[in-house]
């Protein structure tokens, strides 16, 4: 029976192929639990002789202490706040951008644009969406704030720093909008038109249909796009790292230069401490701060927007 | 006239209480009165010179074979084709002696007096109290009294009243589809109009579910006046007392549903209604 | 109930439809069309918002961007400096990135979607792709720089020339001295290949699920084999959206800087990894590339950082920055061209 006999190596190296592939597959958990593993042993426990971050520095200091600053006197001082505070700033600024500007744009091409104009505005978001993040640290720093802000606060009496949270967060904000607009979008497009038309027919305006019964209707899938956005925010690194300089200040000011966590992830690699010195493992706990952060932001607007799905199916 | 005779041989289903299928409507007043209507979806022509009078506080059937362009028409009725591009329209059609093609003629205003009730169930994904009250709230209803009120009165013309009553503020969503159905009834008598216009309202319901609707359709009419899209022959006959027949793009025949059910004049619509064809 | 017409027809209160019967209604459409432009307002301003972003750029540009920018190395001089290292450091980071996530991606997405039974162990997979998505490309970084970087210190000692390696037993072959760094494009690319991997793999199992299902029954029922249906039918099908998603993914991987400033790139080159500074030195010595992926080497999106961080009083770096922003946004419009010319052309060839 030769065809049974090639049949069954024809499996075999199926068989090969779909582990192979398996293996691929996989690799993506494999990377989770990778990151994982690297921070945990960095900054909770290190197995071995060396000694992880939370094992010279407890949590207490980390989370109570309001002063970040790792090469001062010989233990550093580990408080996350003035962090935590720069990247909040620049995140909650970021969202006063994007969020009514993102969502501007998803209801106007959704609801109002002519499809030609559709085709020609859908690129122009995704054009914006893919410069990238340095261009947009050299855009604030070299045009935002000389020739915007500074003009603008000068007129108001009000100095603002070459290094200002207010000119990343903008920037930072320009660069998410494109994410709320599209995401928002496609929720809202997936409003089924016969909504809209029982709104219209009850004698609706357009702008009635599109904020009283679209827009609620599609509520919580756009929630979820804001989320989305705002842990992107809290995790963009190169775009604040230029514009709102390096400086750990506890401030609430966004005029002044703060230092968010990645920022700071960005300094302590690139400077020269040793390789098993404390400011450089504070880069862990500062890391697995961050990716907790966005972790349970992303988890809970993949919630939000599971919620939204059932909805309408 | 053997032809009459075997027609008017055949039975005629019972019409619902409230309905009289022999009325004489030429003394009626006309809510609506299209005069030479052509309708276009870019260079398609989809309906031809249609002249149809629509009698005060009645129900007007319109039946015909799917693509027949009824809905089209009833759909014109409240400019609801100004939302598709490409849609045009040409000739007169007079609500209550205006002519609503007229450019300068304000659509929500329109939409606000001539209401719709669409063949799918369309609640709005928010309470049964906010779905009912939506029409007068963006007219600008604010007071909760008077809104809490208009929805009562609503849900019991509707007949849904005794069913959710102490659920008002729960979702829409969770209706059946039939009383999903009254309430999109009910949301539309909220805006107050004169005219309704229904598109297929039962075709996607149950038996039990069509029968209240067509009984509600027959307290309506004593206070509305009902234009109603059906490919059901059956419910045409039993709800309406004036029955329109379109056949590709044309209004064939019209007249008192009684009359359209057993002797009507043309050879095509005695085809449609002896089921020949459709 | 019969109603009579002549005793009610006037009882309904005669309305005008016309525009300014009412002003309440006209109020309304005031607030309808103000939305309207303040919608279209926010959409526009992004289009300005770009306008603005490549003009200024430009402008900034001028005074150092002339063709000997593109074959200048670094130099204290911002009149000589030029971008030479970063372009190629780019050109083999990408190149790399792209041997190691295309495969492991585009297979990862067939597992997914053409041969994974819906068990725990998939759906923990799936929900894992959409979350290591959103995780910032920096933790990437922590990940190459704590992960990557010790195996680079295991090849080193195993490259420095003493080792050797005994084939079959039948003879013994002395390993090449190759000068192995810690900051090299190899684990530049391992690093990046994970920061684009969930894109990639998102990509493609989209394009795969685009591809109908009649196919796929069609060619079981003619015998073929599951893995014989992908290779011959779903994969070409689907082969225009994977390349969109690959190519959209690798033009990230070409503006993310973050995941290599931490693995401690340099931000201050000048030399090329394996030396080669022209294609023509490529082609004349090819021995070079051997040394390319253990080479150190600098980026565009690096240097570009550095050049804009320079503490310089009077600003001369600010026209090299700008310069280097408009040669990494040309290569970046290329390569989206690509993409955009792939999904026109498929669009035209292949209709569902």
């Amino acid at each position: 029976m030769p065809t049974w006999a090639a049949q069954r190596i024809s499996r075999r190296h199926e068989t090969l192929i779909r582990w192979v592939l398996f293996v691929c597959a996989a690799l993506s958990v494999l990377t989770t639990a990778a990151i994982i593993f690297v921070l945990l042993s960095n900054a909770v426990y290190a197995p071995g002789a060396r000694t992880a971050f939370f094992e010279r520095v407890s949590l207490w200091q980390f989370l109570t202490t309001a002063r970040w600053k790792p090469t001062d006197g010989p233990g550093g001082h580990f408080g996350i706040w003035p962090l935590l505070v720069g990247t909040l700033q620049v995140a909650v600024i970021a969202s006063l951008v994007s969020v009514p500007a993102g969502l501007g744009a998803a209801i106007y091409m959704s609801e109002y644009a002519h499809p030609r104009e559709r085709e020609f505005l859908k690129p122009v978001l995704e054009i914006l969406a893919g410069i990238p993040s340095v261009v947009y640290g050299f855009f604030a720093l070299k045009f935002i704030t000389p020739w915007v802000l500074k003009p603008l606060f000068s007129l108001l009496g009000l100095e603002i720093s070459i290094f200002n949270s207010l000119s990343a967060g903008i920037v930072v904000g320009i660069m998410v909008t494109p994410l709320i607009a599209s995401l928002s979008e496609d929720v809202i497009r997936a409003v089924p038109r016969s909504l809209r038309e029982a709104a219209f027919a009850l004698g609706s305006t357009r702008f009635d249909v599109s904020a009283r019964v679209v827009v609620p209707a599609a509520l919580s899938g756009i929630l979820a796009s804001f989320l989305l956005a705002f842990s992107r925010a809290v995790g963009e690194t190169m775009a604040v790292a230029i514009a709102a300089g390096g400086n750990p200040l506890l401030t609430l000011n966004p005029l002044r230069g703060a230092q968010t966590m990645t920022g700071f992830m960005v300094h302590a690699s690139t400077g020269d401490s040793a390789a098993d010195s404390i400011s450089r493992m504070s880069m862990y706990a500062v890391g697995i701060t961050l990716f907790v952060m966005t972790l349970s932001i992303n988890l809970l607007s993949g919630w939000i927007m599971r919620r939204y799905r059932e909805v309408y199916q | 006239m053997l032809m009459g005779s075997s027609v008017s041989g055949r039975s005629v289903p019972p019409s619902v209480p409230g309905v009289d299928r022999n009325l004489d409507t030429s003394g009626h007043a006309a809510a609506i009165d299209v005069q030479g209507m052509n309708f276009y979806y870019g260079e398609q022509q989809v309906l031809f010179d249609i002249s149809l009078k629509v009698p005060e506080r009645s129900v007007t059937a319109l039946i015909g074979p799917s693509g027949c362009g009824k809905s089209t028409f009833l759909r014109t009725l409240n400019r609801m084709n100004d939302l598709v591009d490409g849609a045009r329209c040409t000739g007169l059609c007079l609500v209550e002696g205006q002519n609503i093609m007229d450019p300068a003629v304000d659509v929500v205003l329109l939409r606000k007096h001539v209401g719709m009730v669409f063949q799918k169930s369309t609640p709005f994904p928010k309470s049964i109290f906010d779905n009912v009250a939506y029409g007068p709230r963006v007219a600008g209803e604010k007071n909760r009294a008077v809104l809490a009120e208009l929805v009562e009165s609503c849900l019991k013309k509707a007949a849904l009243w005794d069913e959710v009553r102490d659920r008002l503020h729960t979702s829409a969503m969770a209706l059946s589809g039939g009383q999903q159905q009254r309430l999109c009834i009910a949301r539309t008598l909220a805006t107050n109009p004169k005219i309704i216009l229904m598109d297929e309202p039962a075709s996607a319901l149950d038996p039990a579910s069509t029968d209240r609707i067509e009984n509600l359709i027959g307290e309506l009419c004593s206070n509305y006046t009902i234009v109603i899209v059906t490919h059901n022959m059956q419910q045409a006959s039993r709800v309406s007392h004036q029955t329109a027949f379109f056949f590709r793009g044309r209004l064939v025949e019209c007249g008192p549903t009684m009359k359209i059910f057993t002797s009507p004049v043309e050879k095509q619509t005695e085809d449609y209604i002896t089921g020949r064809f459709g | 109930m019969s109603v009579a017409g002549g005793e009610l027809a006037g009882s309904i209160p005669p309305v005008s439809f016309t525009l300014g019967a009412d002003g309440q209604i006209r109020q309304r459409l005031r607030l309808s069309r103000g939305f309207m432009w303040l919608c279209r307002l926010a959409t526009y301003a992004s289009l300005l918002v770009l306008a603005v972003l490549l003009l200024s750029i430009v402008w900034n540009s001028v005074g150092r961007l002339r063709w000997d920018f593109l074959s200048s190395h670094y130099s204290m001089q911002p009149d000589r400096c030029g971008i030479l290292a970063g372009l190629w450091g780019t050109f083999w980071l990408v190149l790399l990135t792209a041997t190691f996530s295309i495969p492991v991606g585009v297979g990862s997405a067939v597992y997914l979607e053409e041969l994974a039974k819906d068990t725990w162990l998939m759906r923990v997979i799936r929900v894992n792709l959409s979350n290591l998505a959103g995780v910032p490309s920096i933790v990437y970084g922590i990940l190459g720089l704590t992960a990557f970087r010790p195996l680079v210190i295991q090849l080193q000692s195993v490259f420095d020339g003493r080792h050797a390696v005994n084939v079959l037993g039948l003879f013994r072959v002395r390993l090449l001295k190759l000068d192995i760094y810690d900051g090299s494009v190899l684990i530049g690319a391992m690093t990046m290949s994970l920061v684009i991997l969930p894109t990639v793999i998102i990509a493609s199992q989209e394009a795969l699920r685009a591809v109908p299902s009649t196919i796929r029954v069609a060619s079981l029922a003619l015998g073929a084999t599951r893995w014989q249906t992908i290779w011959r039918q779903v994969l070409p099908a689907s082969l225009p959206g994977i390349a969109t998603g690959v190519i959209l993914s690798i033009s990230r991987a070409m503006g993310e800087a973050a995941p290599l400033m931490m693995i401690g790139v340099l931000t201050v080159a000048s030399m090329c990894p394996g030396g080669i500074e022209s294609p023509g030195q490529l082609l004349s010595d090819p021995g070079r590339l051997l040394s390319v992926p253990f080479d150190q080497f600098t980026a565009m999106p690096v240097e570009i950082y550095d050049w804009s961080k320079q503490p310089d009083p009077q600003d001369r770096f600010t026209a090299v920055a700008a310069s280097g922003i408009l040669v990494l946004l040309a290569v970046l419009l290329t390569v989206n061209a690509a993409a955009m010319i792939v999904r026109y052309r498929a669009g035209r060839q292949l209709r569902w």
